[in-house]
């Protein structure tokens, strides 16, 4: 490749990772030359603005045709557009509660560094998004997965996070391996890395021989993934690594690492095994004839991340579990397709819902356990009598996410829903599994709230809320009650820009 | 103005919630004030709404209809496929469940004077439960509908954990964890109908399912039209609630705060026969009346064997728990008789029951204020200290139990009426409930007011005075009103009655 190719490619469309990137450098080297006395808590604001400009610069390239450059290995496709901007929203806001992060042994020393590892897990994830080769798809991945194995051990003289860091790194050696070797076969069988002519190639394999192979590769990279997204069974790592990871981490973990994991999900499978025929005859696509491994899943992630939430006393694992039956009610929408009609909109609606009502709750988590100076679900007793706004933000956050109707948490669910049922035959079991599911969640949540408005106040002391706080408890109780009560704000945006995501692969 | 009268009614009660919000905790006088004046827009909107009835406007004027949600991107097709509109409406039967809504939230706004502390959050909650309460019956489609159904559903919950009776927590857990099922299995139908036919308007829906001819994204076949009619069957019964489903009523009967009750006796239940009489009925007729013994044998049930546990009860509360089954059980009689007479019977028990049982959880509240007790054993002798309150009290429970001149003997008489032309055997099995019922108010009432008396502390107790006679006087003037002249409500509920009537065969 000479200069010339180099040049003649459209960098704009990289421009907001090139911006996250600066950003990360500018950080690191900051962080190394300013004298140790200085404050790092500073830095957090240049970060959110490396993240608002990048939101920016992706805001103008919103219009912008399908771009793809390296030879298509970085699309700017309407999918990667719309995740990306969910990505950004959601990084900004978990930057907002990192900067008011204050664990009990301080933090000093290590903020500088953590800003710029957060940066670099973004970068990975929007690489994520925007890559059409399994190649950068997997160093997205990687970028991602090893920048946050550092950040759950940040608290370097905490013992329980060094344990989550382990038990994270181990959890996501293997699954990184498994998914790697599951790609190795796809490589195998159609003898290209990227995923348009992949997707061509696999769409003639009628040949039994080659379907058991595509069928291996496919559980390899289920699997692999699966632990990304902390599916069950491959949750276990989930509930010690929230636990233990300071707490702007576990909601980065619960978030955005989650988000990517459905975002490479969705790259794979809809450009891979969407195309590729699932029988010798070609009837049916591979991925209709095997839903039923992707149903099992979803249903086998919702009951346990649902019942076993049940038991648990530390918000955290409480809320890592929940996560994890968060994560089964996307996987439903993933294995039902949507019905055809409903699927990237409906992931990506859900998503935002989960963002938004997620980071509002941890920022709630945060607040209240560096100041409780414990983690037990008795923290929130008497929120209600001591700060009736805090519990407000805490009660709509926690609706939603047990998918009241009036927020975001419940059109989510009826997106996901109206898939399940819209096909023929629907998939009634599933959507069964789901909604009894939601039901168990309510003994979870309300209890929750049964804490803040019916127990006596547990910790005397006024509640100190950072401004930056308080700016992500507002913004995610506004949004998840604008987009829950007036959705089409959402729906008309995602469907004006983006269509019906048809430029998913490259048609050369 | 016409057209957004319906959304000021039903959003009425937030100017309300906004004047208490912004008033301090610990002014008590005030908040009540407030909380009690929160309620007057609604009833005052409710009775211009009735006064535009009895002077000839037809309620379709009131309708509105505004584009809200879009789901999908399946616009280049239909744009209204999977559409939902922000679609209020009103009809005779709406109107009167409207005003039952508004009068019982007022009284119960004032019987609410018994808290005892927490009166912002309280009203607060009661507010927007009552915004609930008037979306569910205003709603034209499914979506609102269930939107504003589980509007009810978190106040309710808090308001039962958090000012009731010893137990309270428990209660609304129960309370909770059935009615989410119940909800669950309604969303369940709403979106399995909406998914296959992309639309959730009720009067679409209903051209749809009884005449069919439109495409449908995926068919519905007739086993699954059962199947959608048995689950809005089930998730309304558990609402009502009828036997087997009733344990959390008696629950929630038993630990909330009267004054909480009086709403969840006087409204919230009746959700479920409306929504039976609008959903089950009104969308699937064919399969619903291929059901309705089941109903008729569930409501027979309920009927006896609520009666004959409140027989035995020596808490005054759940002797009231017990005869809302037996009275909710007439109800189910009356829908599964499949003709008018034993329609138009239910929706009188319903609005009669709504009434009686806001009077009598009223003189529960009163009675508790004076007594800390409402144990049978510890009341008797009431007659003497408070003759007022004893006659209120004789006056109620005669009307409970079915008393002609009073609005409990209409709506008996009408289902009877009804069943005993569709179902003579089992109707003449349930008559036996009537003489259960005579015999467990008679005896609860005449142990409180003539009984002995077996606290051994004689306390002082004032009669009921002041403005306690207003919503005692209001409800027993109601239930005197609709006993001696039934057109009152007739009237309205007639021409809903007669539609519904026609779709499943007009017998």
């Amino acid at each position: 490749m000479d200069w010339n190719t180099m040049l003649s490619y459209n960098w704009g469309a990289m421009m907001p990772e090139f911006i996250i990137l600066g950003t990360t450098m500018a950080l690191s080297i900051l962080d190394l030359f300013w004298p140790v006395h200085f404050n790092r808590r500073k830095l957090a604001w240049l970060a959110l603005t490396g993240i608002i400009l990048a939101g920016l610069s992706l805001i103008s390239l919103l219009s912008f045709e399908t771009v793809s450059i390296l030879s298509d290995t970085f699309r700017l496709d309407s999918f990667a557009k719309a995740f990306k901007l969910l990505l950004l929203v959601g990084a900004g806001l978990i930057i907002l509660l990192a900067e008011g992060y204050e664990p009990k042994e301080g933090l000093r020393e290590h903020r500088g560094e953590f800003y710029y590892l957060f940066l670099t897990a973004l970068l990975g994830a929007m690489i994520m998004s925007s890559s059409g080769d399994l190649i950068t798809l997997f160093v997205g991945l990687e970028l991602l997965s090893l920048s946050s194995y550092i950040l759950v051990g940040i608290r370097k003289r905490d013992r329980a996070s060094n344990e989550a860091s382990m038990k994270y790194v181990i959890n996501g050696g293997i699954s990184t391996a498994i998914t790697l070797f599951g790609m190795s076969y796809l490589y195998g069988v159609t003898g290209s890395v990227n995923l348009g002519d992949m997707s061509r190639t696999m769409a003639g394999m009628t040949d039994g021989q080659l379907q058991y192979i595509i069928g291996l590769a496919f559980f390899m990279v289920f699997v692999g993934l699966s632990f990304k997204i902390a599916a069950a069974p491959f949750h276990m790592w989930a509930p010690d690594v929230y636990e233990g990871a300071p707490t702007p981490v576990a909601s980065f973990l619960s978030v955005i690492s989650k988000m990517a994991g459905f975002v490479i999900l969705l790259r794979i499978f809809l450009s891979l095994f969407l195309t590729a025929p699932g029988d010798v005859f070609g009837a049916l696509d591979f991925l209709e004839k095997n839903d039923g491994y992707i149903a099992t899943m979803a249903g086998l992630t919702i009951i346990i991340g649902n019942v076993i939430a049940l038991r648990q006393q530390n918000v955290k694992r409480l809320f890592a579990y929940s996560s994890i039956a968060h994560a089964g009610y996307l996987l439903v929408a993933v294995a039902t397709l949507g019905g055809g009609y409903f699927l990237i909109d409906t992931v990506w609606y859900y998503l935002l819902a989960y963002v938004l009502m997620n980071i509002g709750a941890f920022a709630v988590i945060q607040l209240l356990s560096s100041q409780s100076g414990t983690e037990d679900i008795g923290m929130l007793a008497g929120l209600g009598r001591k700060s009736p706004l805090l519990a407000l933000a805490f009660t709509i956050y926690i609706l939603s996410l047990a998918g009241i109707p009036g927020t975001t948490g419940f059109i989510g669910k009826l997106n996901i829903f109206l898939g399940t049922f819209i096909t023929e035959p629907g998939h009634f079991v599933l959507a069964g599994i789901m909604i009894a599911g939601t039901i168990v969640s309510y003994v979870y949540y309300f209890g929750l709230l049964v804490q803040v408005f019916f127990r006596p106040i547990h910790f005397e002391g006024a509640i100190k809320i950072r401004p930056g706080v308080s700016a992500v408890l507002i913004i995610c109780a506004i949004g998840t009650v604008i987009f829950g009560i007036a959705p089409n704000i959402a729906f008309d945006f995602i469907h004006e820009q983006f269509g019906d995501f048809t430029d998913f692969i490259s048609s050369k | 103005m016409n057209v957004y009268l319906l959304s000021l009614l039903v959003f009425s009660p937030l100017l309300g919630i906004l004047m208490i919000s912004l008033m301090p905790k610990k002014e008590e006088r005030t908040i009540k004030q407030f909380g009690f004046f929160g309620t007057l827009p609604p009833l005052i909107l409710s009775f211009f709404l009735c006064s535009q009835y009895y002077s000839g406007v037809a309620l379709s004027a009131f309708s509105i209809k505004v584009d809200w949600i879009r789901f999908g991107n399946l616009e280049m097709y239909d744009p209204k496929l999977f559409a939902v509109n922000y679609e209020l409406g009103l009809d005779g039967l709406s109107l009167s469940f409207i005003l039952l809504t508004t009068i019982v939230s007022s009284l119960a706004a004032m019987a609410s004077i018994y808290i005892k502390q927490g009166w912002k959050g309280y009203y607060l909650l009661f507010l927007i439960l009552e915004i609930g309460m008037l979306g569910v019956f205003t709603a034209e489609n499914l979506i609102l509908f269930f939107i504003f159904f589980e509007m009810t559903l978190v106040p309710a919950f808090f308001l039962i954990g958090r000012w009731g009776f010893l137990e309270r927590e428990k209660a609304s857990y129960y309370f909770l964890i059935y009615n989410g099922i119940g909800s669950a299995v309604l969303l369940v139908a709403i979106l399995i109908l909406f998914a296959r036919t992309g639309t959730t308007n009720i009067a679409a829906l209903t051209q749809m399912m009884t005449m069919g001819g439109v495409s449908l994204f995926a068919p519905i076949s007739s086993s699954m039209k059962y199947g959608l009619c048995l689950a809005f069957l089930i998730a309304f019964a558990i609402k009502l609630p009828v036997f087997p489903f009733h344990s959390w009523m008696v629950r929630v009967h038993a630990e909330a705060h009267p004054s909480i009750v009086m709403v969840h006796a006087g409204v919230l239940l009746k959700i479920g026969a409306y929504g039976i009489i609008r959903f089950a009925m009104g969308i699937f007729p064919e399969q619903y009346e291929s059901l309705a013994l089941a109903l008729v044998l569930m409501g027979v049930i309920s009927f006896l064997y609520g009666a004959w546990l409140a027989m035995v009860q020596t808490d005054f509360k759940l002797v009231l728990a017990y005869s809302s089954i037996s009275h909710m059980g007439i109800v189910m009689m009356g829908l599964g008789a499949l003709n008018e007479a034993g329609l138009q019977g239910a929706v009188f028990q319903v609005i009669s029951h709504g009434l009686i049982a806001a009077l009598l959880f009223f003189l529960v509240g009163a009675l508790y204020e004076r007594t800390g007790s409402t144990m049978l054993p510890n009341l008797g002798g009431l007659a003497r200290s408070m003759p007022v309150f004893s006659g209120f009290l004789l006056a109620c429970g005669l009307a409970s139990l079915g008393l002609p001149g009073m609005s409990g003997f209409i709506s008996e008489f009408m289902v009877f009426l009804g069943l005993f032309k569709g179902q003579p055997l089992l109707a003449a099995i349930a008559v036996i409930g009537l003489i259960f019922t005579a015999i467990y108010i008679l005896r609860a009432v005449m142990l409180m007011t003539f009984g002995k008396n077996d606290s051994l502390e004689e306390k002082e107790k004032r009669d009921i005075e002041g403005w306690e006679l207003v919503p005692a006087l209001v409800l027993l003037g109601l239930i005197i009103a609709i006993g001696v002249y039934p057109n009152l409500l007739g009237g309205p509920i007639q021409s809903t009655i007669e539609a519904v009537m026609l779709a499943l065969g007009g017998r």
